[in-house]
């Protein structure tokens, strides 16, 4: 395709808290230099700057691009915030890779940041300004009514029980009980405590969704001759895909997510895939609901149609199963920063390639691992398939 | 009708509000550079030796090169007006009889936005020298506004 | 290197760190009032509420009849053909029962969001309402409603025009 080999040779992330006493600029500071660190780079030289961060609103601060720009190690550099919603954050580096990959930098640094705490009280004031202003939002919709009917759509599709789905909560708060930066880990946690935990909308109780959190995660992100400098032991980007379905969610099948389809067959295309089952070791799809993990499986064509919520009751998406899913923790238990928390999971497969995961390591020395998010109102997926080959 | 025409009697907006309210915490470097204003009446920065830059308000890093910034200094009180701007409008779009004067004031590499007051206007210049007025220490909350306001001064 | 690195940064509070003031920090609101034009699609659609009709369009080359009304086919980019009254009956495509209000408020008992394909518009093409007059452990996937509009002098050409979707009795 005529475009150049891209690696990540650095990563950095922050906690992910409810409330942190860093502002929004320090965070993408603390993230940033962590991730430089990481590699042994300084900000001299970075080319280039990819910014991602959620709606405005969440952090109650416009211009958000602009306002985290210090912290982002942005001065006097080409910069831009991309935003795609939740799936920002594999989306920005989809934008650090061809920014590489087309030759005009050689050394980007990538950066996501989220501080929702500054929605106070409530951020879900912030989610009723997703919905139409004119058709939806005198309705006074809340955020959940989208989330819990996509889920009963699903498990009356397929006829999936909340108790199958809750197996997914179970296996991710459990993980996250191994990650530092974790904000909901609990090695104990069982399908019961997740179907008995408060009822918010029916089928969705608590413990079915992630925390609002606040945090940032950065990349580092080069070109092949800047990686073979500075590092033994990059991971290159083998694949990226992105997609976008109608603007209208309620003209849209709610049961299976066909814009991470196509997606992921963009980036399963880009990266040789085939056989994407066989050829993926580690998967870290979008689980900002226990359930939207296992629809956005399907929609990877990692799972059949409803039968995604198997794979965690089989133990298959164990981080020791044959296909570990979320061994971070994912959104579930890391938290949900959704910037941020979309670019941890990038972050997680660069960790867990490099055998640098540390508790959360899978076995067997994974070679190729897949980052997906999933936002706007329901509809974009964005897809990073990495591995320790180019 | 055609599609391309709106309805004769459809309403042309629709009107609504964003209820956004937000909670801002100060922030590492904010919240020691706001307590020295609040407790001590000093306003700080903090100094990057490599990239020879003093930023105020005082922040936790440098922008140019990322360290993390240990060297803080007070930079005074007194600073530069180095542009300013005479307000005839209230924010709520009401007329004033008197303008506000709202100037940015150089301190170290950086600077304040404030207001300006025990001032004629016909003294009001760029790179004259003002300096910051306290509120009594009971008022102060930690805020910017724990500076009253800037007034001018001599060296 | 998460493995190498044993503290992470960041700094997180508790609530009773604000209560306390532990921490300094500010309270703030944004002014945000708007306008929103209603537009061509959506302000005929307004007009259509007020006047009792749930408006839908039509493109000629995707042969697909979509609600809300707009004015261009997303799929084959062309204008649409023609506005199209639908029924105001149809389907529940699916539903939650919310105990929450937008601002985090709890109720006893649920608001009843459903997304609802209406009869007339193509298949999958629905919209967001409520559900009412309904127990809420009777409401399924797939059962047919109706809307419940305000009196016609009440109506002020907003999708509140509709109170409601209820139940369409069987037999």
């Amino acid at each position: 395709m005529g475009m150049r080999k891209v690696a990540v040779v650095g990563a950095g992330m922050t906690k992910f808290m409810r409330r942190a006493q860093e502002t929004g600029k320090e965070l993408s500071w603390q993230a940033a230099r962590m991730a430089l660190a990481s590699c042994e780079m300084t900000l001299d030289d970075i080319q280039a700057v990819c910014l991602g961060t959620a709606p405005d609103a969440f952090d109650s601060i416009h211009l958000k691009g602009e306002y985290l720009s210090d912290g982002a190690g942005a001065w006097g550099k080409p910069y831009m915030r991309s935003y795609v919603g939740g799936g920002t954050g594999v989306f920005a580096p989809i934008q650090g890779w061809y920014h590489v990959a087309s030759g005009l930098f050689d050394a980007v640094l990538v950066v996501c940041e989220e501080k929702m705490s500054s929605f106070y009280p409530h951020a879900q004031g912030a989610f009723l300004t997703i919905f139409d202003h004119t058709t939806e939002r005198p309705l006074k919709p809340n955020l959940l009514w989208i989330f819990a009917m996509e889920m009963n759509r699903y498990m009356q599709t397929y006829g999936i029980s909340k108790e199958d789905i809750a197996h997914v909560a179970v296996k991710n708060k459990r993980n996250a009980a191994d990650h530092p930066c974790a904000l909901l880990g609990n090695p104990d946690i069982t399908v019961e405590d997740v179907l008995n935990s408060e009822l918010l909308a029916w089928p969705v109780n608590r413990l079915d969704v992630s925390p609002v959190s606040d945090g940032a995660v950065a990349l580092v992100m080069v070109a092949e001759h800047v990686a073979k400098r500075v590092t033994d032991k990059p991971v290159w980007i083998q694949g990226v895909g992105w997609s976008l379905d109608t603007a209208y969610w309620t003209n849209r099948d709610l049961a299976y997510p066909r814009y991470v389809e196509y997606a992921a067959r963009m980036a399963y295309e880009m990266a040789g895939i085939k056989e994407p089952r066989k050829e993926i070791n580690i998967v870290e799809p979008y689980d900002p609901f226990d359930y939207k993990e296992c629809h956005h499986l399907e929609g990877l064509l990692l799972a059949d149609r409803g039968q995604a919520p198997q794979l965690a009751i089989d133990g298959v998406s164990l981080r020791d199963g044959d296909m570990p899913v979320c061994p971070s923790g994912g959104l579930l238990g890391v938290g949900n920063p959704i910037a941020a928390a979309g670019l941890m999971k990038v972050a997680e497969i660069f960790w867990q390639l490099r055998g640098e995961a540390g508790a959360r390591q899978v076995p067997g020395q994974p070679k190729r691992g897949l980052a997906q998010a999933w936002g706007d109102l329901m509809q974009v997926g964005t897809v990073v398939i990495m591995g320790t080959n180019p | 009708m055609s599609l391309l025409e709106r309805y004769p009697n459809a309403p042309g907006a629709w009107l609504g509000e964003l209820p956004i309210t937000s909670r801002y915490t100060a922030g590492l470097a904010g919240e020691r550079f706001l307590r020295a204003i609040k407790d001590d009446g000093k306003i700080m920065g903090s100094r990057c030796d490599r990239c020879g830059i003093t930023y105020v308000p005082a922040r936790q890093f440098c922008e140019r090169c990322l360290d993390e910034l240990d060297e803080w200094l007070d930079v005074g009180t007194k600073g530069e007006v180095y542009t300013f701007t005479l307000l005839f409008e209230n924010l709520d779009g009401t007329a004033r009889e008197e303008p506000e004067v709202v100037a940015f004031i150089r301190l170290g590499d950086g600077g304040l936005v404030h207001k300006l007051d025990e001032i004629h206007l016909d003294d009001l210049d760029i790179g004259m020298l003002v300096e910051a007025v306290f509120k009594p220490e009971t008022e102060r909350q930690g805020s910017i506004l724990d500076i009253a306001y800037f007034r001018p001064t001599s060296p | 290197m998460t493995s190498k690195i044993k503290v992470f940064p960041g700094t997180p509070l508790r609530e009773v760190d604000f209560k306390e003031g532990k921490i300094l920090y500010r309270h703030d609101e944004m002014n945000g009032q708007y306008a929103w034009d209603t537009g061509i699609g959506i302000g005929s659609y307004l007009a259509a509420l007020k006047e009792g009709v749930l408006l839908g369009s039509y493109c000629r080359s995707c042969r697909r009849t979509v609600v809300p009304p707009r004015t261009v086919c997303e799929w084959c980019f062309r204008p649409m053909n023609s506005y199209i009254p639908l029924k105001d009956t149809g389907t529940v495509n699916t539903f939650s029962l919310c105990y929450i209000t937008w601002d985090l408020k709890r109720i006893k008992e649920p608001e009843i969001s459903a997304v609802i394909e209406i009869d007339g518009a193509s298949p999958l093409h629905g919209i967001m309402h409520k559900l009412g007059e309904v127990d809420p452990e009777d409401v399924h996937i797939g059962m047919r409603v109706q809307a419940v509009w305000k009196p016609a002098d009440e109506r002020e050409g907003a999708i509140t025009d509709i109170l409601y979707f209820k139940p369409i009795k069987e037999g």
